[in-house]
Order: structure tokens, then C-alpha cells, then sequence
């Protein structure tokens, strides 16, 4: 597999936010990066296994703010629990992506094998095209991406990256933000 | 015990010790106006419901209780978005209930719906949209411990009307349980000794105390710090009157319309203390060039101001109070006792070099105006002073924004705290007449003054009426220049005195009749001599409000002036001073 980093490696750090799933919480977030122009390259969100909580995946770009004040920033919403700072470094990545692509008798043995090298599944066949789901480190997306498009991509959805630290390694570069400094 | 959602809010209030609030009803919000009747809380009735946020922002300037506002949905609800704004940007507890359309209908453009907690998202420290009764008791004891704790700010609470018109069993929560938020109070003790150290090895500190120390109640410990080690200190316009401008050591206001003394002082610092305060532009004019050699302590109870505008060598988060009295006893073991036995003030002291630096600076370029002006205007300056010489240190004062605002901070001598109330960060013209009103509420004792602009009373006057109606007899200065002055003060200076759309008129509207119809008492000074008489006569009134219409210089200008984006060191002095600057 490809492991290249895509050109917004240097610039993209990822925030893992766990909030409390209250009503709004999600425009909460996105209305402080719009207000204070913190720019998102993308942002993911599901609940976690405590219903009371969801995990926010942010992929921030660090050349439009400082990422300390991105942080404290969203520390100050009351909704949000916990901030977790990932270095891509000592991050394990992954990004879903589900594309359906223009594949005739012709073509399609060789979209079939370009799926395979990148261990994908097809999830859905017609006559004329097929759906493939792919999951990797958010890169290797771009590259089968730039590969098929030659082919014809009827419509294509990822989910934005997801992201969790690194099990094992220095903690050093990874801060947990808790908002407190202080007895209690 | 059985309770319809409005009668759990009105005993939720009542249960945070709400003793008054500042409201106007509406559908939406109908079925709370109904307790209210039997309840404790004494409501005040504005006349429009900007004026319900101001009035509730003065009463929590001068208490530090949050101020409490409720309104109807829609129009109601956007109309306190402006006060809402103005607290938020100056750290203001308040708690603002709005109704809203019933659950069902929400986001079916229901008549009077709006957004209200979408609206207000960016400027409520949170808000809260209420699904069931039994949330109120919660929500309500949230709002008011997220409104006055940590960085105080307003808060809202979106009741829709089905909820407060269902039955809920009354409870009241023992504790608020809010995971993701935790504000910090103590600083961190390795960056206070820090500190300490570079205070003790500093030659020219300055303290730079804002707003934070008043929403802190630091002032005695910022005095203690004072007294300890003779630090001069500049107040910003957010802080005036958190340490006493009749003390040798403080330089007054810094900033575009700062003193002399207090903006170089800062400039040539080597090392600044700020405390409560956000390096706010206004104060920092071109941030690259702001105190250029000084080393940075940085006390503030949100984390994300330290480093937002100025690295600090020791950004302290915590509660002012508590970093200042830990910072003490920290300079207590350090400070070289033999050789300084606690007299910072003696000439011979480590500081005496720069108290005599600074004092040579204030002797130089004190803030100035002509007093005896061949024309014979009556200087606005001139009003605030002589006002301030009749009344007791304890009157409050408000101002409106504006030239006006400026002249208030500049020539009040503000000697204790919570005795000045102004727009600061957002600078909302209008402000000053609600806010005197929850002022005087809140204070029925002092005397409330305020000095207000033409253009800015033009703005909100028609709370007077409240005031008259429910007996708060506040006292209004305007200083009627006919203008829009602070825009034409710029385009005078900046824009070549190519005038656009600042003239207003002396009298137009005729402001005494307009005081009279509202039930006030209203004044018309024309010249200096009768200032002072008019001003004694205003004092002597307590049984209604009072509108004075001071016909002031429409020429002058705001000086000291750091033209926006300059450098401090490019301080602009009143001509009256000569050839001026640094
Ligand atoms: C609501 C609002 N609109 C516009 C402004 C811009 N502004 C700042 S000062 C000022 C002039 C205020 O005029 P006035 O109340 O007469 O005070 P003066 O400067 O003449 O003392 C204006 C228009 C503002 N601060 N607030
Ligand atoms: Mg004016």
C-alpha cells in the first residue's frame, strides 16, 4: 500500500474533540471556526460507545491560527468534554470512501483490478458501472481517486478523517486539553 | 409539588436570589408574565428590549450579580441581541430568558419564531433551548453558574411556550453537572515564582490592570501588589476605578485616548503586568510595536487570551484574585528585605529612577484642554469635571460611546470600584441611559450620573419614561455638540474635514421638552457659568429623572489620540501642549 502523505500534511493537525450530544453541539463547533476564520480541512462525526458523548473529528488547517489558540477556543464551549492534540505523526488515521464508477465490459476488468490493490470492495454492480467502498489513511483515497477518475466517477462520498492516537508511543506530542489548571 | 414550567422559572429565579429583572412580554413568553404577579422579583417594565439588556448589564457592572432580562420571542429576542453582544465582549454576567414559538411549531416559521439560540451562539458565553418542564430548574441553575464563573458573560435561555404552560414536579438541583466545563482558579505555582522573579528583577514594570480585576473583586489585592512594590499602574477603560486615581502610582487610562504618562510608560516598560486585561487593539495600537522591550506577565482566568495578541513569558491562567494574593506571598519570599525594608516609595527605592521618569512625563503632558477658550465655549471636559467635584466618590457614573465616553474616563477621577459603567468593547451607542437605569436600581443609595452624547441619547432615550414611571431618578448629561462627534473627529483628522453624515443639530430635537414629555426634569446650559449652579440643582432632585442639555464646543477633539494602527510611540497631544509626541 502507498503511505505517501498527501500535501496537507504539513499543514493539517487533528483534533479528536469529544462533546456531549446535546442539541446544536455540531454548529456550536463550526460556528467558532467560521467566527474566529479557523479554517477545516474536514470534520467527522459519530457517536461514541457512551450515548452521552460524541467524538468530532477535526482535520484543522494550522496555517490559518495558531492550533493553541484553535484549542483553548473550543475548550471554552461548554458542551465540549475533552480535546485530544493528534500529530499526524502519532496518529492512526482512516477515511471511508464509497464511489461509484463508469465501468463498461471494457473497462471493467481493469477498474476491478485497481480496486483490488487497494484492498476495496464492490458493494453494488449494474451494467454500465459499480460502487466501490474503500477504507484507508486519508492519502492512499487521493491516490485511487486520481486513478479511476480517467474511468468516469458517477458520484463519490467520503466521510472526512477519522482519528485515533497511536497506541504505545511517546506521549510527548500528544496534550490532552482538559481546561483546567486549577484544584477543582 | 406540581408547577407549570413559568411557575418553576419564576421560582428558579427566585431561588438564585433574582431581585429584580429587566423585561417587556409578548405571546411567546405570555404564560411566565402570569407568576410574575405573585412573585418576590420585582419586574421593570422597558420600553423597548435593547433597553432590558443594558439596564440588566448596569445593575451586574456595579453588583457583580448577573443581570437578569426577559423578553418575548422573535422581534423580542432580536432586539437583546445588541446587549447580549456588548456583554459578551465585556465579560457581563447576565442571564436572559426569551420565549419562544411552542416545540411543535419550531421551524415551521411560526408567527414571532426566529433562530434565537442559533442568533445568539456567537454571543452568549451558551445558550440553552428548553425541550420539557423539568428541564428548568436544571437549565436555570446552569445558566446562572455558567454566567458568573469562570470568564463571567451572558448567557440565554430559549423557552418554547408549550414548555413553560406544562406541568412539571417542582425539584431544585444540589449541584450543576456540566463535564465540559471546568474554570481554572489557582495559577499554575512554577509560573508564579516566575513571575515573582521578574517582577523582583524588573527596573521599569507597569501594570496593566483591565477589566478582570473588577469581575474578580481583585482590587484590594491589586493594592496590596501596589503597596508592596510600587509599581505604577495603568487602568484600561474597562478597569477605570479598580485602583484609585488620587494614588501617586497610577497613571490613569492607557491606549488611543490614553494619558501620556500611562501609554509611554507602558511603551518604555521592560516589564508588564497585565491583569484581567486582552492587549485589546485599542490599547495596543500596532501590536508589533507595543511595549516593545518589556517581558510579559499575563494573569487571566480564560486561557485562550493568553497568547491570543502577545506572548507572555509568564501566562498565568487562573481567578486575578487568587493569582495576585498567590503572586504576593511569592514576592513576599523573595523581595531583598534588608536592602528594600518594604518602602517602595522611597526616592532611594529600586523603582525610584522610574517613578521620576514617569512623573516627569505626567508633568509634562497631563490631560489638558483650554479652559479659558476666547470664543467662550463651554468644553465638555469643563461638565465632567465640575460634575464630578460636586458629587461623592461613591456616584456612579455611565457613559454613552463617543468623544463624550472619552472625556467621562479621562476627567472623572474614579477613586473607588464599581463606580463606572460604559460600553467598552463592543462600544454600542445607546448604552449609557438603560445602563444608568439597572445602575441605579441596583444602587438606590448612590447617585448615578451619566454623560451621554446627542447622538447616542437619541438612541434609547425613551427608557427615561421607564425611569420616570418606576421612580429611578438617574441624572443625564448630554454634551450636545450638535454632532455625531467622535466620526467627525476622524474625518476631520483623517479624512481631510470632508464632513459625511455626522451633523445632527443643537436642537433638534428640542432635548428639554423631550425630558419633559418623558416625565424628567429638563435643563438647558449654554454657558460655563451656569454649569455650575444647573449641576447643584440637578443633585438636589431625587424624586424623578433629570436631562441636562449641555450646548458643549462642537469643535473639540479627543486628546491624547493614537491615530488607529499607529504605534503608541506616535501619541498625538492636544495642540494646546505645543509641538508634542514622544
Ligand atoms: C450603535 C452604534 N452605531 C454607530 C457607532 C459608531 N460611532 C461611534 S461614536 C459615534 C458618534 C457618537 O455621537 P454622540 O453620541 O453625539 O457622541 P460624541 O462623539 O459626539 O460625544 C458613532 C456614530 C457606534 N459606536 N454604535
Ligand atoms: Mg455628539
Amino acid at each position: 500500500m502507498m503511505t505517501t502523505n498527501a500535501h496537507t500534511a504539513a499543514r493539517h493537525h487533528l483534533l479528536s474533540v469529544l462533546v456531549e450530544n446535546k442539541a446544536g453541539v455540531l454548529s456550536r463547533v463550526t460556528n467558532l471556526f467560521s467566527r474566529r476564520g479557523f479554517n477545516i480541512f474536514s470534520l467527522a462525526v459519530a457517536p461514541t460507545n457512551d450515548e452521552r458523548f460524541s467524538r468530532i473529528t477535526i482535520c484543522v488547517d494550522v496555517e490559518s491560527a495558531p492550533l493553541e489558540q484553535v484549542i483553548k477556543q473550543l475548550d471554552k464551549l461548554v458542551n465540549i468534554v475533552e480535546i485530544d492534540e493528534l500529530d499526524p505523526a502519532d496518529a492512526i488515521e482512516a477515511e471511508l470512501m464509497l464511489v461509484t464508477l463508469m465501468a463498461d465490459p471494457e473497462s471493467r476488468s481493469q477498474v476491478i483490478q485497481l480496486v483490488d490493490v487497494f484492498d476495496g470492495r464492490i458493494v453494488d454492480v449494474s451494467p454500465t458501472s459499480l460502487t466501490v467502498m474503500l477504507a484507508g489513511m486519508p492519502p492512499d483515497l487521493d491516490h485511487f481517486e486520481e486513478l479511476v477518475a480517467p474511468y468516469g466517477i458517477a458520484g463519490l462520498q467520503r466521510t472526512g478523517r477519522e482519528a485515533l492516537r497511536k497506541l504505545g508511543r511517546s506521549q510527548d506530542r500528544l496534550q490532552v486539553i482538559t481546561g483546567t489548571t486549577a484544584t477543582s | 409539588m406540581q408547577l407549570t414550567g413559568a411557575q418553576a422559572l419564576i421560582k428558579s429565579l427566585e431561588a438564585q436570589g433574582v431581585e429584580v429583572m429587566f423585561g417587556l412580554p409578548g405571546g411567546a413568553i405570555l404564560p411566565v408574565y402570569d407568576p410574575i404577579i405573585d412573585s418576590s422579583i420585582r419586574h421593570i417594565l422597558v420600553r423597548h428590549e435593547q433597553g432590558a439588556g443594558h439596564a440588566a448589564e448596569g445593575y451586574a457592572q456595579v453588583t457583580g450579580r448577573p443581570g437578569v432580562a426577559m423578553v418575548t420571542s422573535g422581534p423580542g429576542a432580536t432586539n437583546i441581541v445588541t446587549a447580549l453582544c456588548n456583554a459578551y465582549m465585556d465579560s457581563t454576567p447576565l442571564v436572559v430568558i426569551t420565549g419562544q414559538v411552542a416545540t411543535k411549531a419550531i421551524g415551521t416559521d411560526a408567527f414571532q419564531e426566529c433562530d434565537t439560540t442559533g442568533i445568539t451562539m456567537s454571543t452568549t458565553k451558551h445558550n440553552w433551548l428548553v425541550s420539557k418542564a423539568e428541564d428548568i430548574p436544571r437549565v436555570i441553575s446552569e445558566a446562572f453558574y455558567v454566567a458568573t464563573t469562570g470568564r463571567p458573560g451572558p448567557v440565554l435561555v430559549d423557552l418554547p411556550k408549550d414548555v413553560s404552560s406544562s406541568m412539571m414536579e417542582w425539584y431544585w438541583p444540589e449541584k450543576v453537572d456540566l463535564p465540559g466545563y471546568r474554570p481554572a482558579t489557582e495559577g499554575d505555582p512554577a509560573l508564579i515564582r516566575e513571575a515573582a522573579r521578574l517582577v523582583s528583577e524588573a527596573s521599569r514594570p507597569v501594570i496593566y490592570a483591565g477589566g478582570g480585576v473588577l469581575k474578580a473583586r481583585a482590587t484590594a489585592e491589586l493594592a496590596e501588589l501596589v503597596e508592596m512594590t510600587g509599581i505604577p499602574v495603568t487602568t484600561t477603560l474597562m478597569a477605570r476605578g479598580c485602583f484609585p486615581d488620587d494614588h501617586p502610582r497610577c497613571l490613569g487610562m492607557p491606549g488611543m485616548h490614553g494619558t501620556y504618562a500611562a501609554v509611554t510608560a507602558i511603551q518604555r516598560s521592560d516589564l508588564l503586568i497585565a491583569i484581567g486585561s486582552r492587549f485589546d487593539d485599542r490599547v495596543t495600537g500596532k501590536v508589533s510595536a507595543f511595549a516593545p522591550n518589556a517581558k510579559v506577565i499575563h494573569i487571566d482566568i480564560d486561557p485562550a487570551e493568553l497568547g491570543k495578541v502577545r506572548r507572555a513569558e509568564a501566562p498565568i491562567a487562573g481567578d486575578c484574585k487568587v493569582v495576585l494574593s498567590q503572586l504576593i506571598s511569592a514576592l513576599g519570599e523573595i523581595l531583598p528585605r534588608a536592602s528594600e525594608p518594604r518602602e517602595p516609595e522611597a526616592p532611594s527605592s529600586r523603582l525610584g529612577p522610574w517613578h521620576s521618569e514617569i512623573d516627569e512625563w505626567r508633568a509634562r503632558y497631563p490631560l489638558t484642554y483650554d479652559r479659558e477658550p476666547p470664543d467662550g465655549a463651554l468644553k465638555p471636559q469643563y461638565v465632567v469635571e465640575c460634575i464630578r467635584s460636586t458629587v461623592p466618590d461613591d456616584t456612579i457614573l455611565v457613559a454613552g460611546v463617543g468623544q463624550h465616553q472619552m472625556w467621562a474616563s479621562q476627567y472623572w477621577r474614579f477613586n473607588k470600584p464599581y463606580t463606572w459603567v460604559n460600553s467598552g468593547g463592543l462600544g454600542t451607542m445607546g448604552f449609557a441611559v438603560p445602563a444608568a437605569i439597572g445602575a441605579k436600581v441596583a444602587k438606590p443609595e448612590a447617585m448615578v450620573w451619566a454623560i451621554d452624547g446627542d447622538g447616542c441619547f437619541q438612541m434609547t432615550a425613551q427608557e427615561l419614561i421607564t425611569a420616570a414611571s418606576e421612580g429611578i431618578p438617574v441624572k443625564i448629561a448630554i454634551l450636545n455638540n450638535a454632532y455625531l462627534g467622535m466620526v467627525r473627529q476622524w474625518q476631520e483628522m483623517f479624512y481631510a474635514e470632508r464632513y459625511s453624515e455626522v451633523y445632527l443639530s443643537p436642537d433638534l430635537p428640542d432635548y428639554v421638552l423631550w425630558a419633559e414629555a418623558m416625565g424628567c426634569t429638563g435643563f438647558r446650559v449654554e454657558t460655563s457659568e451656569e454649569v455650575p449652579s444647573v449641576i447643584e440643582k440637578a443633585n438636589q432632585i431625587d424624586d424623578r429623572p433629570v436631562v441636562i442639555d449641555f450646548r458643549t464646543d462642537v469643535f473639540e477633539k479627543v486628546y491624547p489620540m493614537v491615530p488607529a494602527g499607529a504605534s503608541n510611540d506616535d501619541i498625538i497631544v492636544d495642540p494646546a501642549h505645543g509641538e508634542g509626541g514622544a
